[in-house]
């Protein structure tokens, strides 16, 4: 069976739809892990720096070689090297499924980043003022930092999520579908310069939507 | 009553003495102005005061409370009574000025009705009770002040700590702030104590001051005092010793209260008395509290001077010899 028997419009529906979906669905949910594991990391970042509100140089120094070193991993080597660990959450390193792990670890140290630099955007003096009145350093972070640092996060996040999705594609080398895998597979390998093309259209359209709509969420909250 | 004696403080990553020495006495309703060049160690006097830098040495007690033995709970606790302002307002841009002013009831887990009451309440003391929706992007410099102001007076506290509140400000705006600050000293029989290296703050609300000079007390006691007797460290603080003077004869400084008409004839009395003509080489007449004060410089020569002194002296004036190369 080759793909010459299709139209594109069978095509489109059978391969390129459902891929288109599959990638959602690891950009949605590695997207969150990644940042709610960034968050924590980000926060742990910040406070125990020097001069902050929980100084621990130790655990400082420690997350962030370990931050440094999963970023200057290339995404593709990442998700080789880390396939044990992958097989040990996931059960299996192929599949969507599997790939949320190597993608939610190459984001997070990312996201951790993104957070940490937003907090420390955070005028020093609005985090002294609420030491003044007595406010305790959950509330600190809640109330304030997180507070204040809203949009410039989100700006951060619409960039990681972006760079996430460039990873979904690069995930599909090693078997975890979406688009990436068919406009490898089915465009380039086969020669399909029709399919190719349409995912890398899809995939612009897409950068843009989620540009656009960052950068809608930030006027808005600024 | 806050009681600061033989504080000591430096700074925990050099070593480098930050305040050495340092004792004072604040009493409960007074205004207290620490006074001093940037650097000079006021700011970091005036966190002493509520916890938020620590010190090594000697002791601060607020209510007979030695603050460093505070555990961190504690601390907390006792920095309700404290409010504090700051040059920079120090205000949560993205939330509204109401939001703002009930920030730290919030934290303490007040009743919702009760800050409410209390939010509106303290916008209508300092003036903004129509611009609780706005955000403080749209607020003048001023009223970002005054937000900051309520908010600092949200849990009734007994002391206010301001650091150089009024220094972003113009001078008219200046003057609407330091008259809020009297009124709620006046009003709400606050302490008030304020940082600053304006004078005329010192001299408009201020009835006691301290001079500090690399971390050290230079000169303290009652504003009135302290104008009066022209300490060096006022004299380096005001720095306005650039009027060139003449080099010959003597120069000498006199400070007069120049309260009823007639204090101002000073001048002609001393001509008529004496005889002598001088030509006056500096002079200001600066207002404070209730009184004005005109400070003036004689240039006198060698021959007249003994008379002059000894008319001075015999007059009971406030004087001292300058030197030109002050």
């Amino acid at each position: 069976m080759t793909l010459k028997n299709f139209t594109f419009a069978q095509i489109f529906k059978m391969l390129i739809v459902p891929a288109f979906f599959a990638t959602l669905k690891m950009l949605a949910i590695a997207g969150v892990m990644s940042t709610l594991l960034g968050f924590v990391f980000g926060v742990i970042l910040v406070v125990t720096e020097k001069g902050g509100l929980y100084e621990n140089l130790l655990i400082n120094r420690i997350l962030d070689f370990i931050v440094n070193m999963i970023r200057s991993f290339p995404f593709i080597i990442l998700m080789i090297s880390i396939i044990p660990f992958t097989r040990l959450i996931a059960g299996t390193s192929i599949g969507e499924t599997a790939a949320l792990v190597p993608l939610t670890v190459a984001c997070t140290p990312f996201m951790a980043r993104i957070f940490q630099n937003s907090f420390k955007e955070v005028d020093p003096a609005l985090i002294e003022a609420a030491q003044s009145f007595g406010a305790s350093k959950w509330q600190i972070v809640f109330k304030v930092m997180l507070k204040e640092s809203v949009p410039s996060i989100i700006s951060g996040l619409c960039l990681a999520i972006i760079n996430l999705l460039g990873c979904t594609a690069m995930a599909g080398a090693i078997g975890a579908g979406g688009l990436g895998a068919v406009a490898l597979q089915y465009g380039y390998q086969s020669f399909n310069m029709k399919i190719m093309y349409s995912i890398v259209a899809i995939l612009i359209v897409l950068v843009a939507l989620i540009q656009y709509f960052g950068d809608w969420i930030y006027k808005k909250l600024k | 009553m806050i009681e600061i004696k033989n504080l000591k403080k430096v700074w925990e990553d050099t070593g480098a003495p930050v305040l050495e020495d340092i004792n004072l006495t604040i009493q409960d309703g007074e205004i207290y102005a620490l006074v001093g060049r940037s650097g000079a160690g006021k700011s970091t006097l005036l966190r002493c005061i509520n916890g938020l830098t620590s010190y090594q040495e000697g002791s601060l007690r607020v209510d007979g409370n030695e603050i460093k033995d505070f555990s961190e709970k504690e601390l907390r606790e006792f920095r309700r009574h404290v409010g504090m302002i700051f040059q920079q307002f120090s205000l949560l841009e993205r939330e509204t000025v109401y939001r703002n002013v009930a920030l730290p009831m919030t934290c303490w887990k007040y009743p919702k009705d009760e800050i409410d009451t209390k939010v509106k309440s303290l916008l209508e003391l300092v003036g903004l009770e129509d611009k609780m929706d706005a955000k403080p992007r749209n607020l003048s410099g001023g009223q970002k002040q005054r937000v900051a102001i309520a908010r600092a007076l949200t849990m009734d506290p007994k002391f206010i700590l301001c650091d150089e509140a009024t220094s972003a400000l113009d001078p008219k705006t200046t003057n609407s702030i330091l008259d809020l600050l009297l009124e709620i000293n006046e009003k709400l029989g606050i302490t008030v104590i304020v940082v600053t290296h304006q004078m005329e703050v010192v001299r408009k609300i201020c009835q006691k001051a301290c001079i500090l000079e690399n971390g050290v007390i230079k000169a303290e006691g009652s504003v009135r005092d302290i104008f009066f007797n022209q300490p060096e460290a006022l004299m380096n603080l005001l720095g306005e010793e650039n009027i060139p003077l003449p080099e010959t004869g003597h120069n000498i400084q006199i400070c007069h209260l120049l309260n009823n008409a007639s204090d101002g004839e000073l001048f002609g009395r001393m001509y008529a008395d004496l005889g002598i003509v001088f030509p006056i080489v500096n002079g200001t007449i600066q207002e404070y509290e209730k009184d004005r004060m005109g400070i003036f410089t004689i240039n006198v020569s060698d021959e007249d001077f003994p008379s002059v002194e000894k008319y001075l002296n015999r007059k009971d004036m406030r004087w001292k010899e300058i030197s030109a190369r002050a």
